[in-house]
């Protein structure tokens, strides 16, 4: 789903268009720009609450083992027990705490989300700056590669190839849901990256005798900041939600503490049937939730780079 | 004038058949590159199914997933073949059957789910959307779109999950699983027909509800956009009513960009669509993959997903053809 259209950004307030001034004036430091990217986000209702959200899980992981009353891998409780004072969300059929394995399973999807999201923006943006700024055979090919992988059904590609591989490891995961959700952010980057390399900005920077990286990641790249923030939030969502049906469905590494698993354990021992439906239900409430803060940021986002989206 | 109508019909069907081709391809290469020998497991697993294997199954198998002491180019042609006489070899989940026969049973009741799920979630999402476009920054517009923001996030699986124990188990209104009353042989009776619809009404539910909100996010930003053009000023400047306005003005314009992503949508369905139909147990498309991942049955896996990648790039052809009529400056 993109929610990203491919508007070529006027002069827009803040951030990129003081960046664009490029090497006549000096770059702002990185914890000043990420400063301001984060004051203009905040000024949005939708992407604030995103922002809330996101922290609240970010705080839990972070301290979870502070947070949580338990391990959550110890098996010293009575199995299946529903909630009560000592096992908030009750215990699974091995005797672990459900509340504590909620709180570090937040760990996995933050991680997952993350480092799959940043891969395939790092996809997107090199695919598609490359393609837009090189029109004719690159373009065409890279153009080609992109549509491919956008027409080609990417959740029944994930499973086959978490399948095949025979690792069960996180990374894994990481890996071939960064592989399979780069496509969308490529497309768009590319169309933006193609109406930016006519402007005269990037012409002059040409003839100054600036090689094509630097052209491409320090001129133009700038400039679309708000579009590769998108596109990492798209893939981050998209990320979440593929690690917890690549666990539900029995193809990550069952030993480890995360939603997804927690989610698989309950479908195995039928824990809807026996009454457990907390099993089910807290983990796929976390899982919508961290979801639903990546989409919310990605409102304030595409109010960024379409100034017509902004909330008067 | 018909002239750039055809070229444009030309310069699609030229891409769909590369397309098709890189799409085919990209399945004989897929089980190639994986690590271990999906060849070898597979027979294992064939061969503790307890049923004999036969020199012909094993070929079979072979030209799928890659046979040893071969050049690729031989095996490629092999595989094409093969792919063009529907035969996929067999499958150790369902050994009594051909894996071609097996997709052919399970296709009609994904086409019938998913397909009349994304139109219903099409037309109510585009709906939604535009009301929600026109009505920016008013309540109607916050709550439509935190709301599909909501529904956008669960995870269709779980949603599945809940509307199951909910309606199915815990007040018995719908079947808890099956695409029919179990016991019965699909046939075309009326009475079958109902059934099967009343067994697809939780599924369905649960399909539209997590796709509607790229319908109403994509059409709301459509409209945002096209409201802000001269001719819609213009229009209301005349006077005209405000609902002619929005519904023929900005609407119109605003569904195009929302075609396209009719089909690129599919995908994302068929695929949400897996762990549903796992869910249910829907004897369609999708719980097929569910089952061949979880048994690591390689023969059918490769099938299906050749199976869903050609049907999607179909779909994704007519709806290009469809945007000829749909936009006029194509024509021109």
């Amino acid at each position: 789903m993109s929610i990203v259209t491919a508007v070529p950004p006027p002069e827009t307030p803040g951030a990129e268009v003081e960046i664009r001034i490029g090497p006549a004036r000096p770059m702002p430091g990185p914890m000043r720009f990420l400063g301001r990217a984060l004051r203009t986000l905040w000024s949005n209702r939708k992407a604030r609450i995103g922002l809330v959200i996101l922290a609240l899980f970010i705080f839990m992981a972070a301290f979870a083992p502070l947070i949580a009353p338990h391990s959550p891998t110890a098996t010293t409780f009575e199995p299946y027990q529903n909630p009560s004072a000592t096992n908030w969300f009750g215990t699974t059929g091995s005797g672990q705490d459900v509340f504590s394995q909620m709180i570090f399973g937040a760990r996995i999807s933050l991680l997952v989300g993350i480092a799959a999201g940043a891969m395939a923006t790092l996809l997107a943006v090199t695919i598609g700056l490359i393609a837009g700024y090189r029109p004719g055979v690159i373009d065409e090919g890279l153009s080609f590669v992109t549509n491919l992988a956008l027409v080609i059904p990417g959740l029944p590609l994930m499973f086959i190839l978490a399948a095949y591989l025979q690792s069960r490891s996180v990374w894994t995961i990481v890996l071939v849901v960064a592989f399979t959700s780069w496509a969308t952010g490529a497309r768009v980057i590319r169309s933006q990256a193609s109406t930016l390399r006519t402007r005269e900005f990037v012409t002059s920077a040409v003839f100054s005798g600036e090689g094509l990286f630097r052209v491409v990641f320090r001129e133009i790249l700038p400039n679309m900041t708000s579009l590769v923030a998108g596109s990492f939030f798209s893939a981050a969502t998209a990320a979440v939600m593929a690690e917890a049906s690549l666990e539900f469905l029995g193809l990550g590494d069952p030993n480890t503490v995360s939603w997804g698993t927690i989610l698989y354990f309950a479908q195995q021992q039928n824990s809807l049937l026996t009454g457990q439906w907390v099993l089910v239900f807290a983990p796929g409430l976390a899982l919508a939730l961290l979801a639903m803060s990546f989409t919310l940021v990605n409102f304030g986002v595409d109010a960024l780079s379409n100034p017509r989206l902004r909330e008067k | 004038m018909r002239l750039r109508a055809m070229r444009y019909v030309a310069r699609k069907v030229v891409l769909f058949l590369i397309t098709l081709w890189a799409a085919i391809t990209l399945n004989f290469i897929l089980p190639r590159l994986m690590p271990g020998s999906p060849v070898d497991a597979a027979l294992a697993k064939l061969a503790s199914s307890g049923q004999p294997i036969t020199n012909a199954e094993r070929t079979a198998v072979e030209i799928q997933l890659g046979v040893p002491h071969t050049s690729l180019l031989t095996q490629y042609w092999d595989y094409w073949i093969s792919i063009v006489h529907l035969n996929f070899g067999s499958s150790y989940s369902f050994p009594s059957e051909t894996v071609a026969q097996t997709i052919g049973k399970a296709a009609p009741w994904t086409l019938a789910l998913v397909g009349a799920t994304t139109i219903i979630a099409f037309v109510i999402g585009t709906l939604l959307g535009v009301y929600a476009g026109w009505r920016r920054g008013k309540a109607a517009d916050t709550s439509v779109t935190l709301g599909a923001t909501f529904f956008a996030a669960f995870p269709p699986f779980w949603l599945g999950l809940l509307l199951l124990y909910v309606f199915a188990f815990k007040y018995g209104w719908f079947p808890i699983k099956g695409g029919y009353a179990p016991g019965e042989t699909p046939n075309l009776s009326l009475s079958f027909l109902g059934d099967a619809l009343y067994h697809s009404l939780i599924p369905a539910l649960t399909l539209g509800i997590t796709s509607l909100s790229g319908w109403v996010f994509g059409m709301r930003n459509n409209m945002i956009n096209t409201l802000g053009e001269d001719y819609v000023t213009f229009a209301e400047a005349n006077g005209l009513r405000t609902r002619t306005v929005a519904l023929l003005y900005a609407a119109r314009n605003a569904l195009l960009p929302n075609v396209t992503a009719f089909g690129l949508s599919l995908g994302a369905i068929v695929g949400g669509s897996v762990l549903v139909e796992g869910v249910f147990s829907y004897p369609g498309l999708g719980n097929l993959l569910y089952i061949a991942v979880s048994n690591h049955d390689f023969p059918l896996m490769q099938a299906l997903f050749l199976f869903i990648t050609v049907s999607m790039l179909i779909a994704i052809f007519i709806v290009d053809l469809l945007y000829v009529r749909l936009d006029p400056r194509v024509r021109q």
